[in-house]
């Protein structure tokens, strides 16, 4: 037998004193972590298989488990951690390309926290949201150049379609294939109650959620999995995926393991077969050719629908956004490269892509500058984690906000970043059938509703103490913004002053 | 209904097509794209030369095109059927579903670019003379034909095949395929290969009136994926 050089990160720790040897761990855990030994009537763990996501722990009725961080060590070196010496181990071991989930883990800066909001004193009174008015609605699409009247005065409405959202957040693309049935439901459900859209990411739409329709983003992705009329026709928008920030660069991969019946026909392909969605479209090699995308997608649609272009934040991000405002696009979205996955190889995530919150404020101001800032909404994702980061991303310029890691922590995902495994003891980033009844959608749209309605009010409160009382007067506004600890080319490109200043 | 392309733009000549449900004839074609995007129930007659992305997202009319088609013809085309007098530009049929393309002379790059097939849904492309690189590049489902009746060279430019792990693509050709990907394999097609696609070269025969003898006059190369999941062995949990 091959030596194994990895010691396992995470301990299972088991209270024996409070162990009534019910086996529900052992039941609940996909991994197999817990066994059950007859002969001694005792539970015992395999710390190996833990990836440390704590369905035992939240459902042993006796709170006798918990899970650590093991404390074995490498010996120390700054250079060479214990994770790059374990990396390499699995790569010797394997010959494999490391694969991992969710978002960017590693310790760049989080500029969002390095930003501060201000209030007024004095002067500019605040605002009480409980007792005034806040406008938290924001329209997304593109905005007439000039207003525009027929020979009797009339207004011409001129008006391109625009999505109406009852706050500036969405639920970001995931597929169904990614995530699973119960999840996508809950996401729908919980969009349609709230007055916002979810998106569909790129695996079809399921025949079940085309009622969901009008809080429904459509995507197409370079594989087209799933895109017909009627998928087009379903939607309130339709989303090009150019890019995703987890991964920018690269396409999509979703193994046959994973495709069962149900994502087969959602999907349109065979069962077993892998889903592979190429790194680029295959028909777009410049701007020219996305319009002729956009526009064709709003051919087949009537032109009642916006078209969204989504990329990753990558160098050129202010250049690349310039020509999709120019390409017939609505909305483009951002991702930054803190956004997540379902799967996405290490090292693409790790170090691919910039900040969103620097991507975000030089698309605004590049758009600004060249005059077509109105010509489309802009929408950050990647990682927007509360409601403070959505103010925040707001005054640096953007119209919405995605979230999409935060939405599954609310229904019940851990960060565990096992979701390639396909065995997600939550029921969220799973096809097994076992493992997708733990979500149950009636508790799942109602957190999710829950979580925006907490976000809402707290935007509001920010607002007001900053003397606003519309979403649109934040918009830009990066005056309400302050930056602590940052240098004055991160200040530059963010355009906001250092606190005190 | 009679349409003069040129008088009208693409954008009133397509509002004009999505609006009527009887057949459409299109005099003066000169550029005008994305004509027929997303039709169903119709016949669309082209007399000119139609502009990119002609019969995208197509869902069960009919394009018949009197001349030259340009790139990305058939883009994720549902269902019906593009028959084009002519040759077409690069990107015919990307991630076509269902429904048929016949071209007549020869057609662009990236021919059938990640075609795929779902249950009854078959996407089929011919191509009467040659096709430039990258042929059925991920091709995951699907019939592509090429018959190369314009050439006595193999039919096919680079990289024919490249990443399939799917459908099917049948060559005529009298040379036999040199440098094909790693996830391709080919072989002479056998007599129930050849059967299998019979119906659809006599249809290709009837539309552009050449002779079956003619186009069984040569060997027939089989293309397939070596695995489904080619891909597999690729990743390491980390």
């Amino acid at each position: 037998m091959a030596v194994e050089y990895i010691y396992p990160d995470y301990e299972i720790v088991r209270d024996y004193d409070r162990c009534i040897v019910c086996r529900v761990c052992e039941r609940q855990c996909a991994n197999e972590a817990h066994e059950y030994l007859s002969d001694k009537n005792k539970m015992v763990a395999d710390n190996a298989k833990c990836v440390n996501c704590h369905r035992c722990v939240s459902l042993c009725p006796t709170r006798a488990l918990k899970i650590v961080k093991s404390d074995h060590t490498f010996k120390e070196n700054a250079n060479w951690t214990g994770k790059s010496i374990k990396e390499i181990y699995k790569q010797a071991g394997s010959g494999g390309v490391l694969l991992s989930s969710m978002g960017n883990p590693e310790n760049y800066p989080v500029y969002f926290d390095k930003i501060l909001l201000n209030a007024s004193q004095v002067t500019n009174p605040s605002i009480d949201p409980l007792r005034e008015p806040m406008e938290t609605r924001v329209y997304l699409g593109a905005k007439p150049e000039r207003i525009e009247r027929d020979e009797k005065g009339r207004l011409i409405n001129n008006l391109k379609p625009q999505l109406k959202l009852s706050m500036p957040v969405m639920f970001s693309a995931m597929s169904y294939g990614s995530i699973s049935y119960n999840a996508h439901e809950s996401l729908a459900r919980a969009a349609t109650e709230l007055g916002i859209l979810y998106n569909t990411g790129e695996g079809g739409l399921h025949e079940d959620f085309y009622k969901y329709g009008k809080n429904t983003i459509v995507q197409v992705a370079s594989g087209r999995f799933g895109v017909h009329k009627k998928y087009l026709e379903s939607s309130a928008a339709i989303e090009i995926k150019m890019g995703q920030g987890a991964k920018p660069g690269i396409g999509g991969h979703l193994p046959g393991t994973k495709v069962g019946e149900d994502i087969s026909k959602t999907r349109m392909i065979p069962v077993g077969t892998d889903a592979i969605s190429p790194a680029p479209h295959h028909d777009i090699y410049s701007i020219e050719d996305l319009r002729q995308l956009v526009y064709s997608l709003k051919e087949a649609t009537g032109y009642t629908k916006p078209v969204i272009v989504k990329i990753a934040a990558v160098h050129n991000v202010a250049l690349i956004a310039s020509g999709i405002a120019r390409s017939g696009a609505d909305i483009i979205a951002i991702d930054g490269f803190r956004g997540g996955t379902g799967a996405a190889p290490t090292r693409i995530r790790d170090h691919v892509g910039i900040p969103i919150e620097l991507a975000l404020a030089s698309v605004d101001q590049r758009l600004r500058d060249e005059g077509i800032r109105n010509n489309v909404s802009i929408v950050v994702a990647g990682s927007i984690r509360s409601s403070a980061d959505v103010v925040k991303a707001v005054a640096l310029g953007a119209d919405a906000v995605y979230i999409g890691t935060a939405a599954l922590i609310a229904l019940g995902c851990h960060l565990c970043r096992s979701c390639h495994t396909g065995k997600c003891n939550w029921g969220i980033a799973t096809q097994r059938e076992d493992l997708v009844k733990r979500l149950n959608p009636n508790l799942g749209y109602k957190r999710l509703v829950n979580l925006m309605n907490a976000w809402k009010h707290e935007i509001k409160e920010m607002m007001g103490g900053m003397g606003i009382n519309s979403i649109e007067s934040l918009k830009g506004n990066r005056l309400m913004l302050r930056g602590v600890g940052l240098n004055e080319k991160e200040l530059q490109i963010l355009g906001i002053k250092h606190a005190g200043e | 209904m009679d349409l003069r392309a040129c008088e009208l733009g693409y954008q009133a000549l397509n509002e004009k097509i999505r609006n009527t449900d009887e057949d459409v004839v299109i005099y003066d074609c000169y550029g005008e794209r994305f004509i027929g995007s997303g039709a169903s129930n119709k016949t669309i007659t082209i007399n000119g030369t139609p502009g990119n992305a002609l019969g995208a997202y197509l869902d069960g009319a009919t394009i018949v095109v009197n001349g030259n088609a340009q790139d990305a013809t058939g883009d994720t085309m549902n269902d019906g059927k593009i028959i084009i007098n002519g040759n077409a530009g690069d990107a015919l049929g990307y991630a076509m579903r269902g429904g048929k393309i016949f071209v007549k002379g020869y057609a662009g790059y990236r021919t059938g670019i990640h075609m795929k097939e779902y249950k009854d849904k078959k996407p089929v492309i011919v191509v009467g003379g040659s096709t430039g690189s990258f042929l059925g590049e991920y091709l995951a489902g699907g019939l592509i034909i090429v018959l190369g009746l314009d050439t006595d060279s193999f039919p096919t430019g680079y990289f024919t095949g490249v990443g399939m792990h799917g459908g099917e693509i049948f060559i005529r050709s009298s040379k036999a395929p040199k440098n094909l990907p790693k996830q391709v394999s080919a072989s002479v097609a056998n007599k129930d290969d050849i059967k299998g696609i019979e119906d659809i070269l006599a249809e290709f025969s009837d539309l552009f009136g050449v002779s079956m003898e003619e186009i069984l006059g040569k060997t027939f190369y089989l293309l397939t994926p070596n695995a489904r999941n080619p891909y597999k062995q690729l990743y390491t949990e980390n």
